[in-house]
């Protein structure tokens, strides 16, 4: 496959009253088009920073990302990015969330008639129609994260970027949300990056798996892919063998080799770190 | 007969809990006060008699709209005499063309009361229109900010009496027409107000501009929004809240400045009523002061009621309280 997106030796500092604080280094990822691919690691590991810089958001240091051979330069619509805590504006419907992201990508290449009817499609695709007219504030944080992800879809990216997209939602919620975005994945096959800290929503929905290490100087550690065949079941999955030896993968991945040090005794270290094994499991 | 009762005991509860907070307290209120003023008043001797009380100025109040009705009546007749008379000289000339001379009897209470409504709503009304644009704009660019933030501060505090000598010599000097659309007292009022008011909106404008959700900040970058709509779909509504707080700042310093401002220019409003009487010295004149002071205090509150209201209708956040 070819390279579709080429983050090339990534490394980014930032100014600190204490000098220059290094939070990436020499990140190097090539994506092709159509794959889906996780960042996962710890808490403060600079996911979102990578992300960030291939959104333009941030600029790299060193390094640079290249999309389909051109240089990132700056915030784009075709790099259209689902924030973590939805960032809807509050004072706009749902439809006119959406609407202020088609008019800016599609004026003058739709007509009036086929921007409306390509919202409204974008609204169905995330099964949000029925509440096209209500305001933020007047729907679930699940149904507001499912018209961010409808926002970014209408813009047509040629790479979907999405910053923990369910993080802040219930269980039952995000897995819900997670099936709409296999088979959404499915119908449009988007290139996707999300970053997640939810091992089995990085095992389920990936092609492949970035595992970064911890800061300061981030980078990636180990590339998992995941050769499990689509559509994929969650409940099928739960207990094939497969599936299961990928999330071991993972875990052993985050609380072994990247275990983050933590301050405390040893004795209080062992047991959060078996308690957040049984959290996440 | 059970049900009703029960119904009619309900309705009393309700009553009682909702009037008791709503009616009965702000009653007791008001009335405490007026006893205490009217106690109060009576001793305290001034040069022009006791010091009003609530009677007394009953009493003003009722002699101020009468005087309001007699002038009223005064002019509709000096206008009907012109008529008639101008009728008469077409009568025997019919190429006469008549002239109506306007009427140059004292202005009211009431009339002086629409003079600094008006005056106030014109110096307010031009002290949003720096006031936003300049708010926004600092707001967004912190370099503007650097550059005019030292300017603000020192402008700030600056009491409507130390300007309002330079504006009214600013107004003579360059409002010079030989046929003024404006009064000159009414111009340095206006100008007064508005240099006085417009800082709570830019201040509060700005902060509201700066303090945008970054989120929301990089939506517009990641859309690549044009300038314009970024302020007309992002910034201007996350700055409404702000916005508004400092418009009803603005509006209440504008009233209280205005009053001083209209003392000193002798702009024919409320300002120059208390002055009028204050200079007059009769018997009378501490009890018509102290109506046009419940009056100042009466469409001050309006003001911020009206102000409060246009607030409820401009903002998308209507869960928002609002007090």
């Amino acid at each position: 496959m070819s390279t579709h997106l080429d983050i090339s030796k990534v490394s980014i500092e930032f100014p600190t009253p204490k000098g220059p604080f290094k939070a990436l280094d020499e990140v190097s990822l090539k994506i092709a088009k159509g794959e889906f691919v996780s960042l996962i690691g710890h808490s403060g590991c600079g996911k979102s920073t990578v992300l960030n810089i291939v959104a333009g958001l941030y600029d790299a240091t060193e390094g640079g990302v290249l999309l389909d051979g051109k240089e990132v330069r700056g915030p784009g619509p075709e790099r259209a990015v689902v924030f973590q805590n939805h960032s809807l504006l509050p004072w706009l419907t749902a439809y006119e969330n959406v609407e202020l992201a088609v008019k800016r990508v599609f004026k003058g290449k739709k007509s009036k008639k086929e921007m409306h009817e390509w919202i409204l499609h974008n609204l169905a695709l995330v099964h949000m129609s029925h509440a096209a007219d209500k305001r933020p504030n007047e729907i679930s944080g699940g149904m507001k994260q499912r018209v961010g992800i409808a926002r970014a879809l209408a813009m047509e990216p040629s790479v979907l970027l999405m910053d923990e997209p369910f993080g802040a939602l219930d269980a039952l919620t995000r897995a819900h949300l997670q099936d709409s975005l296999m088979e959404i994945q499915k119908d449009l096959n988007n290139t996707v990056i999300m970053i997640t800290h939810d091992v089995d929503e990085a095992v389920l929905l990936s092609d492949r798996i970035i595992m970064m290490t911890n800061g300061p100087a981030a980078t990636v550690g180990e590339i998992l892919s995941v050769d499990l065949e689509r559509p994929r079941d969650r409940l099928a999955l739960a207990n094939d063998p497969k599936y299961v030896n990928y999330r071991a993968q993972v875990l052993t991945f985050l609380y072994e080799k990247q275990r983050k040090v933590e301050p405390i005794t040893q004795a209080s270290k062992v047991v959060t770190s078996t308690a957040s094994r049984a959290a996440s499991a | 007969m059970k049900t009703p009762n029960i119904s009619t005991t309900a309705l009393k509860d309700w009553l009682a809990s909702f009037s008791l907070k709503a009616i009965f307290f702000p009653i007791f209120g008001i009335v405490a006060f007026l006893l205490l003023w009217q106690v109060g008043a009576s001793k305290v001797h001034t040069s022009l008699g006791e010091f009003p009380g609530p009677v007394v100025v009953y009493q003003q109040w009722n002699s101020l709209l009468d005087d309001h009705r007699r002038e009223k009546v005064k002019e509709t007749k000096f206008y009907e005499r012109q008529e008639v008379r101008i009728e008469k000289r077409q009568a025997k000339d019919p190429s006469y063309v008549g002239k109506i001379r306007s009427y140059t009897g004292k202005p009211t209470f009431f009339e002086q009361i629409f003079t600094s409504l008006y005056t106030v709503l014109a110096g307010f009304g031009l002290a949003t229109l720096i006031a936003i644009p300049v708010g926004i704009l600092i707001g967004l660019n912190s370099s503007v900010y650097s550059a005019l933030n030292p300017i603000i501060q020192i402008f700030k505090p600056v009491s409507p009496l130390a300007w309002l000598p330079l504006v009214t010599m600013v107004v003579s000097a360059t409002y010079v027409t030989n046929d003024p659309m404006f009064s000159k007292s009414f111009l340095t009022s206006m100008f007064t107000v508005t240099l006085c008011c417009m800082w709570p909106t830019l201040v509060n404008t700005a902060v509201g501009v700066a303090a945008i959700d970054k989120d929301l900040l990089n939506v517009s970058k990641v859309l690549q929004l044009g300038w314009l709509t970024h302020v007309v779909k992002i910034v201007i509504p996350s700055a409404i809240p702000l916005m508004f707080t400092g418009l009803r700042l603005s509006l209440g310093i504008a009233w209280m400045v205005l009053i001083a401002a209209e003392m000193l220019a002798q702009n024919p409003g409320l300002g120059k009523f208390v002055w009028d009487e204050f200079q007059n010295g009769s018997s009378n004149s501490l009890g018509r002061i102290m109506v046009a002071v419940l009056m100042i205090g009466f469409i001050g509150f309006l003001l911020d009621r009206a102000m409060l209201t246009v607030q409820r209708f401009v903002s998308w956040d209507k869960s928002q309280i609002l007090r």
